[in-house]
C-alpha cells in the first residue's frame, strides 16, 4: 500500500488501476507510470535518462577540431 | 585545437571578442526550462524566452536550477561537463505535450547553453525526471569534441 499524489489529493493506490512503461532508444531511457481512477488518469509520471543526446537531430557534442 | 583550451572555454578562461565583466570567479547560475513540442527551440536558439515553454500546475516559469557540483574535466581530446544531479520538475501537471529542455546560463543574460530533445511526455500531478548521463567524454551532457 502507498499513497500517490493525483489530480484527485493523495490516493492509497490500492484504489487506482496502475499502468507503466519503458521505452529505450538511442536517445533515452524513459519509464513512466500511470494510475487511473475509473477511466480517469490521475497520474503520470516520467523518469528519463539521457544517453545520446540530440539537439533537434544533430549530435551534442560540438565539433572544435 | 588544444584540449586544454576546450576545457578553458568551459570555464571562461578566453575571450577573442566583447566579453562580459564578472563579479567573481564563482561557477554561473544555470536552469532548464522545458518547451511544447510545438515549440521551436534548436541550435539557433541563444537565450530562454517563455513562448512556447510549458506552463501547468507547479511549473515555475524559467523551470528549475541545475547543479553543476564537478568542475569540467578533460579526456582524449574532449572537454566536457555534466550536471552532477537529476534535473527534476516535482508535482507538475504538464498537460500538453513537451519534447524538449533548453539549458540557459542565468547568470549572463539566460543566454542559451543547449537544447536537447526527447520522445515527447506529459506528466499529471507528477513528476518528470531527467537523469543526467555519465559525466564522460563519449556520454556527457556538454561535450566539446
Amino acid at each position: 500500500m502507498a499513497i500517490v499524489t493525483t489530480t484527485k489529493g493523495d490516493m492509497d493506490d490500492s484504489l487506482l488501476e496502475k499502468k507503466e512503461g519503458i521505452i529505450d532508444n538511442d536517445n533515452e531511457t524513459t519509464s513512466w507510470v500511470e494510475y487511473w481512477l475509473e477511466g480517469e488518469l490521475v497520474h503520470r509520471s516520467v523518469d528519463m535518462t539521457l544517453k545520446r543526446m540530440t539537439v533537434t537531430g544533430e549530435a551534442v557534442a560540438q565539433s572544435l577540431s | 585545437m588544444c584540449t586544454s583550451f576546450k576545457g578553458e572555454l568551459l570555464v571562461g578562461h578566453h575571450n577573442f571578442g566583447t566579453g562580459v565583466v564578472r563579479g567573481s570567479t564563482a561557477t554561473d547560475s544555470f536552469k532548464a526550462a522545458l518547451y511544447l513540442a510545438s515549440a521551436t527551440v534548436n541550435a539557433s536558439t541563444t537565450a530562454y524566452s517563455a513562448t512556447n515553454e510549458v506552463s501547468g500546475t507547479g511549473y515555475t516559469a524559467g523551470g528549475v536550477a541545475v547543479t553543476f557540483g564537478t568542475a569540467p574535466s578533460t579526456s582524449g581530446t574532449t572537454a566536457f561537463v555534466t550536471p552532477s544531479a537529476s534535473i527534476s520538475y516535482t508535482t507538475v501537471t504538464l498537460a500538453t505535450a513537451f519534447d524538449c529542455v533548453l539549458l540557459y546560463n542565468s547568470t549572463q543574460s539566460n543566454k542559451a547553453v543547449s537544447v536537447h530533445t526527447f520522445g515527447s511526455q506529459t506528466v499529471t500531478a507528477g513528476t518528470f525526471t531527467l537523469t543526467m548521463p555519465t559525466n564522460d567524454a563519449s556520454t556527457g551532457l556538454i561535450r566539446l569534441a
